[in-house]
C-alpha cells in the first residue's frame, strides 16, 4: 500500500530514550539483532504546521499534537494549535474535539465514552500515558499540552495506534471462566472474601497505557505478554470459581511471557484507573514458586 | 485496518499468520521459575554475607601472602569467602542472562552470548575458588 512504515515519536518523559517504534509488517519486530535506540529515518519528527490562533478568543491554550498521515508519504510532524479555553471543556479530550470541530477536521484520534470507562482515548499526554478524557488540560503545568500516540506501537494515523498484538495477547490468556465440573443449575457461587480478591484486577479497561509505558514491553512485545494481559491473567488465576488455575500458570511460566517483568513499575504509574499490574505480576511469580517448593 | 494493510513491508509470508498464532508462537517453555527463585536466594545470601566479607577484606589489606594465608587458614573465614563467591557468580550469571535476553534479539547471537556468559561465570567462579583454597591450605 505504501513504501515507508509509520512509527511514532516517543515522548521522552518516562524514560529519556528515543525508542524503536513498531514499524514492521509483523508486529513482533525482529529485523534487528539488537535493541535500537534511535528512530528509523522515516519515523523522525520533521517540522509540522503552526495553525493560526482563533480570532476573537480571549484566552487560549497551546496544543502540540503528533501528526502522521499514511497517504502523503511525509515524515511525522508536530502541529501547533491554539484552543479557545472559554469555548471548550476542561479535559484534554475536549481540547482535541474542539480542534477537530473548529480548526482541523483531519486530526484523527479514538474516543468514545468521554468518562474513563471505555479506554479508547489512551494517548501520551505531557510525557505520560493516560486517558485524554480524564486528564485535565489545566493539570499540564507549563507551556503547551504535548500529545503523542501511545509509545512504541505502529501508528495507523495521527494519534491512532495499531493495538492488534496487544489485543491478541489479551485473547491468549483466555479471559473466561474455565470449569470441568458440570455447570450448576443456578450459578457458580463465590464467597464475599473470594470475590474481594478480584478487586484491583477486574477494573482494567484494556486502554494499553500500562503495556505501552513498559520498557520490557517495548523491547520484547512479541514474546512478553505485558502488564495489561498479565494483570488479567492474575484476575483469572485468582478467581475461586475457575478450575484451570494450574493450566493457566503452565501457560504463563516462560522466561519471556512472564519473567520479562523486572518490576520497573511504569505500568502502575501510568494506569489511569489506579491499578497496580506490577503487584499482580509479583503475585503470579509467587504462585509459580509456591507450586514448586 | 489490519496490520498487513496498515504497514506495507517485505516479509509477507510470515505476516499472513494470525495475531494469536504470533502471540502463542512456540508456546510456553514451562521454565524460568528456577532462575527467578535462585536469583532471590543468591541475593539474600549475598546480603547476609557481605558484612563478614568486607571485614575479611579489610583484615587482608596491606598484608603479604603469608599473612593472607594465615587469615584464610581459618575454616569459617574460608567458608564465608567460598559461599560468597558461589552466590555472587551464580547471581552474576543469571543477571547477565536476563540482560542478554532483554536486549539481544538475533537468535544466534543470543545463543552465543548466553553460552559465553556461562563460560565466563564458571571460569571466574572456579578461579576464585581455587585461589581461596590455595591460600587457605597454605600450599
Amino acid at each position: 500500500m505504501r513504501g515507508p512504515d509509520p512509527c511514532i515519536h516517543l515522548s521522552s518523559r518516562e524514560d529519556g530514550l528515543p525508542v524503536k517504534p513498531g514499524n514492521d509488517t509483523e508486529k513482533p519486530q525482529r529485523q534487528h539483532s539488537m535493541v535500537e535506540f534511535a528512530l528509523p529515518k522515516n519515523s523522525r519528527i520533521t517540522g509540522g504546521k503552526a495553525w493560526p490562533k482563533p480570532s476573537g478568543a480571549t484566552e487560549t491554550r497551546e496544543f502540540k499534537v503528533y501528526r502522521w498521515n499514511p497517504d502523503d508519504g511525509k515524515n511525522p510532524g508536530i502541529d501547533t494549535y491554539h484552543v479557545d479555553i472559554n469555548d471548550c471543556g476542561p479535559m484534554v479530550l475536549d481540547g482535541l474535539i474542539w480542534i477537530k470541530n473548529h480548526i482541523d477536521p483531519t486530526l484523527t484520534f479514538r474516543r468514545s465514552c468521554r468518562e474513563g470507562v471505555c479506554g479508547s482515548c489512551a494517548m501520551n499526554i505531557d510525557g505520560q500515558n493516560t486517558l485524554a478524557c480524564t486528564k485535565s488540560m489545566h493539570d499540564v503545568k507549563e507551556g503547551a499540552v504535548k500529545i503523542n500516540p501511545l509509545p512504541h506501537q505502529p501508528v495507523i494515523k495521527d494519534l491512532v495506534p495499531d493495538l492488534t498484538n496487544f489485543y491478541a495477547q489479551y485473547a491468549s490468556i483466555e479471559p473466561w471462566l474455565k470449569t470441568t465440573t458440570p455447570t450448576p443449575q443456578k450459578e457458580w457461587r463465590q464467597s464475599h472474601e473470594d470475590r474481594e480478591k478480584l478487586d484491583g484486577l477486574y477494573e482494567c479497561i484494556l486502554c494499553a497505557c500500562c503495556s505501552t509505558s513498559c520498557p520490557s514491553y517495548w523491547w520484547n512485545s512479541d514474546r512478553f505478554l505485558g502488564p495489561a494481559a498479565l494483570l488479567q491473567a492474575t484476575r483469572w488465576v485468582k478467581d475461586s470459581r475457575d478450575e484451570a488455575t494450574g493450566e493457566r500458570l503452565d501457560d504463563l511460566e516462560d522466561p519471556f511471557r512472564l519473567y520479562r517483568c523486572h518490576t520497573i513499575m511504569n505500568c502502575a504509574k501510568a494506569c489511569p484507573k489506579g491499578l497496580n499490574p506490577s503487584e499482580a505480576i509479583a503475585e503470579l511469580k509467587l504462585k509459580m514458586v509456591e507450586r514448586q517448593i | 485496518m489490519s496490520v498487513e494493510e496498515s504497514h506495507g513491508s517485505p516479509r509477507k509470508a510470515r505476516s499472513m499468520r494470525t495475531p494469536l498464532a504470533r502471540v502463542r508462537s512456540l508456546g510456553a517453555s514451562h521454565s524460568g521459575t528456577s532462575d527467578f527463585w535462585r536469583q532471590r536466594i543468591t541475593a539474600v545470601a549475598m546480603a547476609l554475607l557481605i558484612v563478614p566479607v568486607i571485614v575479611v577484606v579489610l583484615m587482608l589489606l596491606g598484608r603479604n601472602q603469608a599473612g593472607a594465608a594465615q587469615i584464610l587458614g581459618s575454616l569459617p573465614i574460608a567458608i564465608i569467602l567460598l559461599l560468597f563467591i558461589i552466590a555472587s557468580a551464580w547471581h552474576m550469571k543469571i543477571g547477565m542472562q536476563v540482560v542478554i535476553e532483554d536486549y539481544i534479539h538475533n537468535e544466534k547471537l543470543k545463543l552465543a552470548s548466553v553460552m559465553a556468559n556461562n563460560f565466563f561465570s564458571i571460569a571466574v567462579a572456579l578461579a576464585s575458588i581455587y585461589a581461596i583454597l590455595k591460600l587457605s591450605s597454605g600450599v
